[in-house]
């Protein structure tokens, strides 16, 4: 088929998904669950957790987003998308069987396969959490591949809490803890009260068995990594989702510079010590 | 032959291009003009795809350029040099651009070495020329009233051959190279990059880019005139109907403000912050990340700033070191 | 009108205020636009090309001119109230439009000079923007606009998305069309360098020196642009390009001259002249 052969040479080509589910996240945020239209695409499309694909809108644009599912079902894709930008709070509009495409997947994932036998702490702030929820459903299906998984989460509000259910899940999961942390609590909240750092003094870490998998606003990897170098975990084994304005996703248009690297095809996963000289970098 | 530019002259300078014809038979005395062989290659518009609804949703149809051949006369060491790291950007990076290679495979490059220097020419500094060294088909150097031709590429080979030339005596070779040294040391400006990248990421903090601030526009013109920005945009724009629409990249900036916003915040606001990411990556960064230096020395930079700010001095200005200098990885300001 | 789809397709307003008529004009200059235009909205009133006017409310308002009487002070409340989506139109709606030079002037002699009975004359002392008085929801720069802009505009409300248009400077688009800088290569006090895109480099690619008919690239209205470096481009024009202080301060005070960062440059060479 042309299409098919246009699409393996040309990066740009957009492919239609269906919107099969809307979730319903927060007031401003939902997931989309796609399905490629094309049946090629649905058995030929495959991802590492932690990728992110570029979503179309028919006559707006592209924007790019992470791919929150399970990389073993690569024939439903998960975006969870708040409603921001331009482009995003037009796709807000979208329900069941509207159309949205696809370009992708793009970028370095978490280094997973490259990890076994280590334990895992996963930091997270705010919508940050989304890109490694794959991750995280990775090692839960090959669990005896790994040592102790240790998720902590932190949110502004309460409000702010996404898969509370996947939350609950995982905390019942053996050698799993799962600390969750709020610095605007509300009086339901169960939960510790201030920002996701503080978690750190409340679990055991083996620092030279450890991989840690941060996501989140870039403040809390410049506070947060410290810390852990203080527990005596190497920064090469630290590794950060990065967000910077992605257009292409194929290293090509130069938005997401960032000192050396393109975000999009170098990132958005990078070991710590490859990108610590330039976070924080007024301007960068 | 009436469509060369015989006996014009350029002169550049700092924001000032002026154009003179000297009444000479010259057929290249225009060094070089407002832009490199970019356009040729990367085009300042690219239709991507048309895209099209349909019953299912969309679909999206590649827009792939159909070029005919063009052969551009008169390149200049630089603009090879330009060339080649667009190529290594565009076709031999972790995704081939099939719109690039598309208008690449038709380029047919006959290159002139230079034998005089512009006042804005820094060339010999970075290494690039006077002398185009690789990347032509073919090659001329003017010599008195001679033209020395050399093949670069099997097609430029193939061209000569077509043509009755005699073989070129030593002594013309000779005196060609002297007149290319000539121009070589008659370079004014330098660009000093001996202790690049490292010397810029050590000057991130100088003062002297709250100096160049003051005087930079962020208008974008020397990242438009640089034979080695690469940055697009992606422009949608569909019919009225909204049942067709066109998906096209065109050249950007990092001057501009959309460039480094990321969903309600922009992470290089000021024009401080635009200068330094463009020189830190044209001169620094850009060693780091593609293995040379994204400058060329052409120097078309200096002069197509409205203003005529000369990174050759901004750079000699940043790397004088002053006390308020830091070592990356130190305490930054905030973002 | 016969169309059954009147009911569903937005009604539309195109209302004039202090102005020249040029960008209704460019509206009509739409051509086979202008039909596919007619067919998605319900054109009610726009006096300019049909005396078929309806009243409001209306969906979309796109709206010419300034503000330079009490009572269209008063007629752009009325306008607003009836209007879902407010859009100006254009330099004088803007800023003010040349008219506004008045800003800097004696309306009261101009009168004298002018009108031999200068009493009849009722008009205010300036000339002011559409949004000193009303919200605007959209702004579509240019003396006159540019038709694809307009056109791109009405497509993203239709369709449900925020209409956004590039705030770069004309240098841009001039580059891209391959013109050759009139600045570096003429010595001409062109203000692309700090003028919104827009217009697609018309007087550059023309051998002109743009004037600002789009208004500053960033920073004219509150929000996240800072505003272009008039200054250094100022000083240029009078150190490099021999440009004498008033001459500055009239490039600057011309269409767009009553916006904030064109203003504050025109009043600085006001200062020196």
């Amino acid at each position: 088929m042309q299409a098919e052969a246009d699409s393996i040479v040309n990066p740009y080509v957009i492919h239609p998904a269906t919107i099969v589910e809307k979730i319903r996240e927060a007031e401003d945020i939902n997931t989309y669950r796609l399905q490629f239209v094309d049946e090629q695409m649905q058995r030929r499309f495959r991802f590492k957790a932690g990728q992110f694909n570029m979503m179309y809108l028919f006559g707006v644009g592209e924007v790019a987003i992470s791919i929150v599912s399970d990389p073993d079902v690569p024939e439903l894709l998960d975006h969870t998308i708040r409603a921001v930008g331009r482009i995003t709070k037009s796709i807000a509009g979208l329900q069941p069987g509207d159309v949205l495409g696809v370009r992708g997947p793009f970028g370095q994932g978490w280094p997973l396969e490259e990890s076994p036998g280590r334990d895992v702490v996963i930091v997270t702030g705010g919508l940050g959490c989304a890109p490694v929820v794959g991750a995280i459903e990775y090692i839960f299906r090959r669990r005896a591949q790994y040592g102790s998984v240790k998720i902590l989460h932190g949110v502004k509000t309460p409000h702010d809490l996404l898969y509370r259910e996947r939350f609950d899940a995982w905390r019942r999961s053996p050698d799993t803890e799962v600390l969750l942390s709020s610095d605007q609590p509300d009086k339901g909240w169960r939960y510790h009260i201030g920002v996701v750092t503080e978690l750190f003094e409340l679990v055991s870490i083996d620092p030279l068995k450890t991989i840690v998998l941060m996501c989140g606003p870039e403040i809390m990897m410049r506070l947060g990594v410290p810390i852990l170098i203080r527990r005596g975990i190497p920064t090469t084994a630290i590794y950060v989702s990065l967000e910077r304005h992605m257009e292409c996703g194929i290293g090509l248009c130069g938005h997401c510079q960032m000192g050396p690297y393109f975000v999009c095809k170098d990132g958005p996963v990078m070991r710590y010590d490859r990108v610590e000289p330039w976070l924080g970098r007024a301007g960068v | 032959m009436s469509d060369l530019p015989i006996g014009w002259r350029d002169h550049q300078e700092p924001g000032r291009y002026r154009l003179e014809q000297t009444g000479s038979q010259d057929i290249f005395g225009v060094v070089h003009g407002p832009q490199s062989l970019k356009p040729f290659v990367f085009a300042p518009r690219e239709p991507l795809l048309q895209i099209e609804r349909t019953k299912g949703g969309f679909a999206a149809h590649p827009a792939l350029p159909h070029p005919e051949q063009i052969a551009v006369i008169g390149a200049r060491a630089c603009d090879l040099a330009g060339l080649a790291i667009q190529d290594r950007i565009f076709l031999n990076d972790a995704y081939r651009d099939p719109y690039y290679a598309a208008r690449r495979d038709e380029l047919f490059v006959i290159a002139v070495n230079c034998t005089r220097a512009l006042s804005t020419c820094f060339c010999a500094s970075m290494e690039t020329g006077p002398r185009a060294k690789t990347g032509f088909d073919l090659a001329l150097t003017k010599v008195d009233d001679m033209l020395l031709i050399e093949a670069g590429s099997e097609a430029g080979s193939g061209l000569l051959s077509e043509l009755s030339l005699s073989p070129a005596h030593e002594n013309l070779i000779d005196e060609a190279a002297r007149c290319i040294e000539a121009c070589a040391r008659s370079q004014v400006r330098q660009l000093d990059h001996a202790r690049l990248p490292q010397a810029l990421y050590d000057a991130h903090d100088h003062p002297r880019w709250d100096e160049v601030a003051g005087r930079c526009l962020a208008c974008a013109n020397c990242t438009m005139v640089c034979p080695t920005c690469f940055c697009h945009t992606v422009e949608e724009t569909p019919d009225l109907s909204n049942q067709q629409t066109a998906h096209a990249r065109l050249w950007d900036s990092c001057f501009t403000q959309e460039h480094g916003y990321i969903h309600g915040k922009n992470i290089r606001p000021t024009i401080k912050d635009r200068y330094r990411m463009w020189l830190t990556h044209k001169l620094a960064s850009w060693i780091d990340q593609f293995g040379m230096s994204g400058c060329v020395g052409c120097g078309r930079c200096i002069t197509w700033c409205p203003v005529g700010i000369d990174l050759t001095e901004e750079l000699s200005a940043l790397l004088t070191s002053d006390s308020r200098s830091s070592v990356v990885g130190s305490p930054v300001e905030g973002t | 009108m016969s169309n059954p789809d009147e009911r569903q397709r937005p009604k539309l307003a195109v209302v004039k205020f202090a102005s020249c008529d040029g960008c209704q004009l460019s509206i009509l200059n739409l051509e086979e636009d202008l039909l596919a235009l007619g067919r998605m909205l319900d054109i009610a009133y726009f006096p300019e090309a049909s005396s078929d006017m309806r009243p409001g409310p209306y969906d979309i308002a796109l709206v010419e001119g300034s503000i330079t009487t009490a009572e269209d002070a008063h007629r752009i409340l009325a306008l607003r109230q009836q209007a879902k989506v407010l859009i100006t139109i254009g330099a004088c709606a803007m800023a003010g439009g040349i008219q506004s030079l008045r800003n800097w002037a004696d309306v009261e002699s101009f009168k004298r000079t002018v009108y031999p009975s200068p009493e009849y004359i009722q008009s205010l002392s300036t000339s002011t923007p559409i949004s000193e008085h009303v919200h605007v929801d959209f702004e579509l720069w240019g003396c006159p606009i540019d038709k694809s802009q307009l056109l791109r505009v009405i497509t993203d409300l239709m369709v449900g998305v925020q209409p956004r248009l590039p705030a770069d400077s004309v240098c841009l688009e001039c580059k891209r069309r391959g013109n050759v800088c009139v600045l570096v290569a003429k010595g001409l006090p062109c203000l692309g360098p700090v003028t919104k895109t827009g217009c697609g480099a018309i007087c550059p690619g023309m051998g002109r020196d743009c004037y600002g008919c789009f208004g500053p690239s960033e920073g004219a209205r509150k929000g996240p642009g800072l505003p272009p470096n008039t200054t250094s481009l100022a000083r240029h024009f009078h150190g490099e390009l021999q440009l004498i202080p008033i001459e500055v301060m009239r490039r600057f005070r011309g269409i767009n001259g009553s916006v904030s960062p064109f203003r504050a440059e025109s009043d600085i060479w006001e200062q020196k002249t």
